[in-house]
């Protein structure tokens, strides 16, 4: 209002409620940012972490998406202890790296291996968001490469989850490399007649977007998750405009003719089942 | 005239007073032979001192100049009987990339970079040389008719980077580099790709799955611009020479990182001062390169292939 600009009263911002903010103990409760509801963790850990009122998918770590969805004890990890350099000799680099491995109990941004899906035996990668944003360097490359090279040798299906920020800036172009090897590792497998299955979670952009995660033979995405090349800040400056709120998400995606699917979590297990049936040596279509 | 760079001010000072002494010589009777010889004895040992320890962001300028040569430029100079072709077939013709065959020393071959424009109007028509997908598809499309056709592919790299675009991310920017990727592991012919200017992450890589990779030696490889860099880890983008260092993205630090294969020596000055000479030396590269790959085998040639990249990049072992 016109009249707003030549009031001189001050106006504040209002401030959370400190003693409001002592009811939620940390770790016990959990606010969903889709619908505002309040709820406990274990409800939501119960429903694989997806908000029971208004199904925002919560992310997942590489451990409870490997739990929700392999056989009890029929995991195998690949390339555990796998852990990177500082092939720059970038500043601080380590410190930053074992700060993540402390946080997140995880090694690196990937976990890779073995694993039964309702019986079918899968090559498997999840990335995890929780380790320097899930960005790929030198490890998360070579275990991925390793990982689909080894679907590709045992003739099994391989299936990514990604949840990555793009290229890790402290691994400069060798980062960058990265993109060719999983590709050139995916075209391997691709050529060999394997199946590669991509599900793309939140966020998933930047320079893995732009290779292993859009080459699987099935493309599928979580509902309302970022997928996209350039970021939307970037992107706004350039072309001086305001993007629309949907811009680079999994729906966004599907309607551009970028998807295969957008899967709702609980979904997802039947969905795998299914193309793992199909494709197998004496699968029901094969 | 030349477009100056602030590092180079002194040398085309320099440059400058000899010219006008010669041409003062010339005009009057004053014999200033001596002097001549004195300053140009200077001007070679200047020329030492300013271009032969170039630091990487003088090279990152170098790699930008509005003058240097383009993609066109080098087909222009290095192949005859150049044809262009355009489209990708699905969506339009993205003139941020040409591509086309031509003719090498007696082989048709397949020609494809990306392409700067020499002014203002030319570069708004090619963005800048930052494609679209259907720049990376119009590419795709001509390496799979040189895959078909056995000619061997020849990749001019030279983008600031794919366009970050409303409509490049609606057509699936990120599908199109990353189908590039895997589609030219997969080429059955010799590729030999050359960064001749700025090399800018992703939109650089989608032509950039070569068996050889050379860089001019002003020519810069990184995954984000050093502006880029030094906004995203220092919150400063005024800081970008020293990303540029930090990142360590010219020919010479890729060589050592044993991601370039070569790298081709510029004349002095930069790569504009003689697009001729420049073109020579890239010619004899990039003959030697296509020599060595001939001899390989189509399993060979894709074997080597996931070698050469399968082998970037370090790690270790978590001490127990």
């Amino acid at each position: 209002m016109l009249r707003d600009i030549f009031n001189k009263k001050r106006k504040y911002a209002s401030l959370p409620n400190q003693e409001g903010k002592q009811d939620v103990p940390e770790g016990l409760m959990q606010k969903c940012p889709g619908c505002n509801k309040i709820y406990y963790r274990k409800e939501l850990e119960r429903n694989l972490n997806v908000c029971p009122h208004c199904d925002y998918h919560h992310q997942q770590n590489a451990y409870e998406r490997l739990e929700s969805l392999l056989e009890k004890d029929s995991f195998e990890e690949w390339d555990k202890y796998m852990i990177s350099t500082n092939p720059l000799g970038f500043p601080e680099y380590e410190e930053k790296l074992e700060k993540d491995r402390k946080k997140s109990g995880l090694n690196e941004a990937v976990i890779t291996g073995k694993g039964k899906i309702r019986g079918y035996e899968t090559a498997i990668a999840v990335m995890d968001a929780r380790f320097r944003m899930g960005s790929m360097g030198a490890v998360v490359g070579e275990k991925i490469a390793n990982a689909i090279e080894q679907a590709r040798k045992e003739k099994i299906p391989f299936i990514i989850f990604t949840a990555s920020g793009g290229a890790r800036m402290q691994e400069g172009v060798i980062s960058l490399m990265q993109m060719t090897k999983t590709s050139v590792a995916i075209q391997r497998l691709h050529s060999d007649g394997g199946l590669m299955i991509s599900v793309m979670t939140h966020p998933t952009t930047g320079g893995v977007s732009a290779s292993f995660a859009s080459l699987g033979d099935f493309n599928f995405a979580e509902p309302g998750a970022l997928i996209g090349f350039a970021g939307r800040r970037i992107i706004e400056q350039t072309i001086r405009e305001k993007l629309p709120e949907d811009f680079q998400t999994a729906e966004f995606l599907l309607k551009h003719g970028q998807l295969d699917d957008v899967v709702h979590r609980h979904d997802l297990k039947n969905k795998l089942e299914t193309i793992l049936s199909i494709h197998q040596p004496g699968g029901e279509l094969s | 005239m030349k477009q100056v760079l602030d590092f180079e001010k002194p040398v085309i000072e320099l440059r400058g007073k000899i010219e006008e002494l010669k041409k003062l010589t010339q005009e009057s009777e004053m014999d200033l032979s001596e002097e001549i010889e004195t300053l140009e004895q200077r001007l070679e040992k200047l020329e030492e001192d300013v271009y032969d320890r170039l630091s990487p962001w003088n090279r990152v300028q170098m790699a930008r100049h509005p003058e240097r040569p383009t993609t066109l430029d080098y087909i222009h100079s290095i192949f005859t009987d150049f044809m262009e072709l355009h489209g990708d077939r699905l969506y339009g013709d993205d003139e941020a990339i040409v591509a086309g065959i031509a003719n090498y020393k007696n082989q048709p071959v397949t020609v494809i970079g990306h392409q700067r424009g020499n002014d203002t109007k030319e570069n708004l028509r090619r963005n800048f040389g930052m494609p679209h997908p259907e720049g990376y598809r119009k590419a795709l499309r001509l390496m799979k008719q040189a895959d078909k056709f056995n000619r061997p592919i020849i990749c001019f790299i030279d983008t600031k980077g794919a366009y970050p675009g409303k409509a490049a991310e609606e057509r699936g920017q990120s599908e199109a580099i990353a189908r590039n990727l895997m589609e030219m592991a997969g080429l059955t012919v010799p590729v030999v790709c050359i960064v001749i200017g700025e090399g800018g992450s992703g939109g650089a890589l989608a032509l950039g799955v070569g068996d050889h990779i050379h860089m001019l030696e002003n020519s810069t490889y990184s995954v984000i611009s050093p502006e880029g860099a030094a906004a995203l880890l220092w919150k400063d983008s005024n800081l970008a020479q020293n990303a540029a260092e930090t990142m360590k993205i010219t020919s010479y630090d890729l060589k050592e990182l044993g991601i370039v294969d070569k790298v081709i020596p510029e004349i002095r000055g930069g790569a504009h001062r003689d697009i001729k000479a420049q073109s020579e030396k890239i010619d004899q590269i990039l003959q030697e390169s296509l020599e060595n790959l001939k001899s390989l085998s189509k399993e060979e040639l894709l074997e080597s292939r996931w070698e050469k990249y399968k082998k970037i990049g370090d790690y270790t072992t978590l001490p127990l």
